[in-house]
């Protein structure tokens, strides 16, 4: 009592912090008696993982007709939806970007990007193949909608930041509206758009690899298919695909980012990759 | 030319920055505008076109009062002001070119203006600026890999592109050296008096505006206090405006 109330403590006690970090803790002993969480459970999932891992090896690759054709859906929706994301997210980015726009414009634009961000893509594919039926278009759907609530929301935040100096400038020269965007605005974020992009694409990449679970197309209805028919052998060469071609994109992402943000031409990145194959012995020298 | 008549702006209701000023700017050449910090020199400049809402008053240019022009005639009349900003506010990253051009944005589409699709004159204009200006050979450079005396001449060079009958300059040599700060003051006076338009300048430095400006407004608190050739400009007048005198020797 007297210590709380001493004026000079600097480390006075924070009893409402206190309190929250109690309830949390008391939370975590709720939940977990009521997960049925055990030992016993624990370790019979790592027998039963044992035994799955082993019937994976080798990875059967016969069919590698459908895992082809699903491969390609897949891209095909991560393409598709990304150009299609973007090219919607860039207007109502900007128009939901405060220091630029009055709160009518932006309001509603901010609600759309929350409702496009608020559920997760496998959802918003249920909904889509209840709307257009089964197929990769739900899939593109739905992807489209998470890459507008995505690339949305870090535009309109880039732009939120952008020096107001430069698009005062362009301003007083009279230009009209679309002319200080072009001039004064999107110069500023170009470079960080492009980077959104290439992660969208990246991220879509993955989630179309999803999205075929609920019947949106592409190579996740063949794994789903797969799995329940304890084909664990075709899975494992399903995964391996999508594995591969998670890094195909991962490299191509790369090096969108490196000629578009860094200014490298490809060229350079060619010459930079070849040199880096050559043995170096400068190297222990450098470290010393 | 530039009628000012009883200009008041202020940001807080109740605490005026510009109280009643009466400002006729018809002569060719350079009037500096000086005084302290904060007493209203850059609201001044930036009420005349407008980046600063002021409160009351009218700004007659061209025939029009720029005070009560709706947005969209607002848009007309700032083409024929060009304005130098303090701190440049070139268009980091974009070229030096794309920065000249882009003072020609008022008098182009918003279509082509996005296309880049703007006139062989102004190009073969910015070109012949950039010559002026001292920075032929610069047009491919990006504004950000310049000097701060390269920028503020690209800064000046796009206003020149707008071809105002007027030229606002906020500050434009505090963020620089004083011997660049000399050859940007040489370039504005040279360019107002080849193009024969008013430039006023509002500027820190007393013995740069003695040096350079036909006309010397001094303001203190919000109003005119001095108004006059620079050769009447004495320590008397300047206690006036700054108050105090131990940094007069």
């Amino acid at each position: 009592m007297s210590t709380a109330a001493a004026p000079n403590d600097p480390f006075r006690a924070n009893w409402w912090a206190r309190g929250a970090w109690l309830l949390l803790a008391l939370y975590v002993v709720y939940a977990s008696s009521q997960m049925d969480a055990s030992w016993e459970r624990v370790s019979a999932g790592l027998h039963n993982t044992a035994h799955f891992l082993g019937r994976m090896f080798p990875p059967n690759f016969s069919r590698w007709e459908l895992l082809v054709k699903g491969l390609q859906e897949s891209l095909e929706i991560a393409v598709l939806a990304s150009a299609l994301g973007i090219l919607l997210a860039l207007p109502i980015g900007l128009c939901s970007a405060r220091n630029l726009m009055p709160a009518w414009v932006s309001w509603p634009a901010r609600l759309l990007i929350v409702s496009a961000r608020s559920f997760h893509p496998v959802i918003v594919a249920i909904v889509f193949v209840k709307a257009v039926g089964f197929g990769a278009l739900a899939g593109i759907l739905a992807l489209t909608v998470a890459s507008i609530g995505f690339i949305g929301k870090l535009f309109a935040e880039a732009i939120e930041e952008i020096s107001l100096k430069q698009v005062e400038a362009v301003r007083a020269t009279g230009a009209p509206f679309m002319s200080v965007i072009a001039f004064g605005v999107l110069p500023q974020v170009f470079t960080r758009f492009i980077g959104f992009c290439t992660y969208q694409l990246d991220s879509n990449l993955r989630n179309s690899t999803m999205v075929g679970i609920v019947g949106a197309g592409g190579i996740g209805g063949t794994l789903f298919a797969a799995f329940q028919r304890f084909d664990y052998d075709y899975v494992c060469a399903i995964l391996i695909s999508i594995i591969v071609l998670i890094m195909i994109g991962e490299v191509f992402a790369t090096y969108v980012r490196a000629i578009f943000i860094d200014g490298v031409s490809f060229a350079d990145m060619l010459h930079r990759r070849l040199s880096s194959l050559k043995p170096r012995r400068d190297r222990l020298v450098e470290d010393d | 030319m530039l009628s000012i008549k009883h200009l008041c702006k202020s940001y807080v209701p109740g605490k005026p920055v510009l109280a009643d000023i009466d400002l006729e700017i018809t002569e060719r050449g350079i009037t500096a505008i000086i005084g302290p910090s904060g007493t209203g020199k850059s609201t001044l400049v930036r009420c005349i076109n407008r980046l600063v809402e002021p409160t009351s008053g009218t700004i007659e240019f061209e025939g029009q009062d720029l005070v009560r022009l709706p947005r969209s005639e607002l848009r007309g009349a700032r083409r024929h002001i060009g304005m130098v900003f303090q701190e440049y506010n070139l268009v980091e990253r974009l070229t030096v070119m794309e920065n000249l051009l882009s003072g020609r944005l008022g008098y182009v589409s918003a279509w082509r203006a996005w296309r880049r699709k703007f006139s062989a004159e102004d190009i073969a204009r910015a070109f012949e600026l950039l010559d002026v200006v001292g920075l032929s050979g610069f047009s491919n450079q990006r504004a950000d890999s310049l000097s701060g005396g390269q920028r503020q001449r690209v800064g000046i060079a796009r206003a020149v592109m707008q071809q105002p009958s007027v030229l606002l300059a906020d500050e434009p040599t505090s963020s620089l050296d004083p011997k660049t700060s000399v050859e940007i003051m040489q370039l504005l006076a040279d360019i107002a008096r080849q193009r024969g338009i008013p430039v006023l300048i509002n500027m820190h430095d007393v013995e740069l505006a003695k040096r350079f400006a036909d006309r010397i407004v001094g303001m203190a608190g919000g109003r005119i206090v001095f108004d006059g050739p620079p050769p009447q400009l004495t320590d008397d007048t300047l206690r006036t405006i700054y108050g105090g005198q131990g940094w007069l020797q």
